[in-house]
């Protein structure tokens, strides 16, 4: 293996600076590592390749040159198949769009063009986001790199296997109920989720659009925020995008420093339901931030235990209205068109051929729950939950300056294990919903390997809306002082890929 | 457990424009019947008080300067139509006549 494939984005960012390597020579590393392992993985549903050396030709010219380039310049990154980018296949996991070439960027996907990030290819993910295992992709699943049996996360279980797997430093996903954080914790992976509307959401296929997020996915905290500076920001394309400064993010991980900092336990993120090793290792962490000088408090958001409910009716009735747009008519798969069916049959029949499971359980739930006689009792009742969550929130932070909890209640589960049984799966969720339903930051980083396991276990971390920096600050600080106790990154414990067996699901 | 029966089932199908196959709505029924039953808990806590949040930012009405800006061509535009005719969609009739 290249040591370079193993290099945070930072530093290769000062070799790229220092002239020692160059990005051609960086992707062609990254591609040689994917083509020669991504078969056991499947972490990618595309690959670029063109378009990707002809990105890292060009900052290289620019650099020859002189230009002034942004940090990320000819840092390759995997870009999760929710986001579009124009010209290059996106399906969202679905086959309704199987083969279609957008024709335009995503906002996201300029900006990054536009820093010089190398885009290599788009990252698998459960169909159009909706999953926590990355097993409802029609196109098979996404292995987890620290044992192939078992799943990465999801939705976003591409980017993270990706970045566990040491195919790319840095990826995009996209967090509605967890999908970026989830997937970070059970591959021992950093990930974000902006506050909402910190990250522009145009060119983002819509599931549920007031949960949808952007956000940096990495291997270091340091990266992430690198990242989340390069794409966040206000987009007048997007009316939900907030038009104020971008939090100091990178600035924040780098202070290393909790010292004074109020930093709340939620009492209903933990205890029972949660994993031995998951909340030792969450126990363990919150003692360290202790040790660092910050005031541990406990804190009780009471009505979080309702916001899984609440979400799995407010996100599935998003999800219907939007996903309406998959009509058969001007964009994507079309099936039945024979026989002089009308037009109605056949986007009835195209829907039918071209969503998969969860994606078709989803929409007749919404469907269901915004019908009349019953929108009040169950949408009307969903979002009224979500005020009684923000005020949790808000009277939290009275006291607190962020908050923290385990990101997710077990480790990695096998693939297959819990495919058939929707309410197991969507308890994946559990800690990471809230945050969504309340539009605050959240982010989980690494925080140990579960003993029972040897899996890895992902800390949470929340801030208030616009502050992302406090929940890097915080990261960046645990991050160090785990790193110091471990004698090195956890993620530089991970098996080798090269002799890694392949079991379990089949791709 | 709430009642959602093998028709209601079928009945949204049709509002959500699937197809749903007799062994879709069978294992739908059952599944619906069981994620419905665990939602419905929202029901505990919303309060005739308490006013229902759509959004977690405070939404305001934007706008931009009523200026022409470039957009997608039409061949962009008809890049990805399962069917084309004379730089037009083609869709399936749209009325139910004989075709």
């Amino acid at each position: 293996m290249s040591e370079l494939v193993t290099k945070s984005a930072a530093d290769l960012s000062e070799l790229l600076g220092a002239g020692t390597i160059s990005a051609v020579e960086l992707t062609n590393a990254h591609y040689e590592r994917i083509n020669a392992l991504d078969g056991k993985v499947h972490a990618f549903l595309y690959l670029d390749t063109e378009g990707a050396l002809a990105q890292a030709s060009k900052v290289d010219k620019a650099r020859a040159n002189g230009e002034k380039l942004s940090p990320l310049a000819g840092i390759p990154l995997g870009l999760k198949d929710i986001v579009v980018q124009e010209g290059v296949p996106t399906t969202c996991g679905s086959k309704i769009l199987e083969g279609w070439r957008p024709p335009y960027d995503a906002t996201v996907t300029t900006r990054l063009k536009d820093a010089g990030v190398v885009i290599l290819g788009k990252t698998n993910c459960d169909e159009f986001a909706m999953g926590s295992s990355t097993e409802n992709s029609a196109y098979g699943p996404t292995h987890n790199p620290w044992d192939l049996s078992r799943i990465p996360g999801g939705s976003g279980g591409g980017s993270s296997a990706a970045l566990a797997a040491f195919f790319a430093p840095l990826a995009i996903g996209t967090d509605t109920g967890g999908s970026i954080r989830q997937p970070a914790a059970v591959t021992g992976t950093v990930g974000v989720k902006p506050t909402y509307g910190g990250v522009s959401r145009y060119g983002l296929v819509a599931f549920s659009s007031s949960l949808d997020q952007a956000g940096p996915c990495a291997r270091t905290v340091l990266d992430a925020a690198l990242l989340h500076e390069a794409i966040a920001g206000h987009d007048p394309m997007d009316a939900t995008s907030i038009n104020a400064p971008v939090p100091q993010v990178v600035a924040a991980a780098k202070m290393r420093d909790v010292k004074g900092m109020r930093i709340g336990v939620v009492k209903e993120l933990g205890g029972e339901g949660y994993q031995a090793g998951v909340r030792q290792r969450f126990e363990e962490s919150v003692a360290m931030l202790e040790e660092l000088g910050a005031e541990i408090v406990e804190v009780s958001c009471p009505h979080f235990e309702y916001a899984l409910p609440a979400y799995y009716l407010i996100a599935p009735s998003e999800c219907s209205s939007n996903l309406a747009r998959f009509d058969a008519m001007r964009f994507g798969l079309r099936v039945g068109d024979e026989n002089g069916r009308s037009a109605e049959e056949v986007m009835n029949l195209t829907r039918d051929a071209g969503f998969g499971p969860e994606v078709k359980r989803r929409i007749i739930l919404g469907t269901y729950a915004l019908s009349s006689g019953y929108y009040d009792a169950y949408y009307g009742s969903a979002q009224k939950v979500r005020t009684l969550i923000m005020r949790d929130f808000d009277a939290a932070y009275q006291k607190v300056d962020v908050l923290v909890s385990p990101t997710s209640p077990t480790t990695a589960f096998k693939i297959g294990e819990k495919a058939n049984d929707p309410i197991a799966m969507y308890l994946n969720d559990i800690a990471t919903i809230p945050v969504n339903l309340a539009g605050n930051g959240g982010m989980s980083i690494p925080c140990g390997l579960a003993p029972e396991d040897g899996l890895p276990v992902g800390f949470q971390i929340i801030s208030p809306a616009m502050k992302d920096d406090l929940m890097y600050r915080v990261g960046g600080a645990l991050e160090a002082a785990l790193n110091d106790k471990w004698g090195g990154s956890m993620i530089s414990q991970i098996p080798a890929l090269e002799s890694a067996l392949m079991t379990g699901g089949v791709a | 457990m709430t009642g959602i029966s093998r028709e209601d089932v079928a009945h949204l199908g049709k509002l959500a424009r699937i197809e749903l196959g007799e062994a879709e709505i069978d294992q739908l029924t059952e599944q619906l019947g069981v994620i419905l039953s665990a939602v419905a808990r929202v029901q505990e806590i919303a309060g005739a008080d308490v006013p229902g949040t759509s959004h977690p930012l405070p939404l305001v009405n934007v706008t931009r300067p009523d200026v022409t800006k470039a957009s997608l061509t039409n061949e962009q535009a008809l890049s990805g139509a399962p069917a084309t005719d004379q730089e037009r969609f083609k869709v399936p009739q749209i009325l139910g006549e004989e075709a």
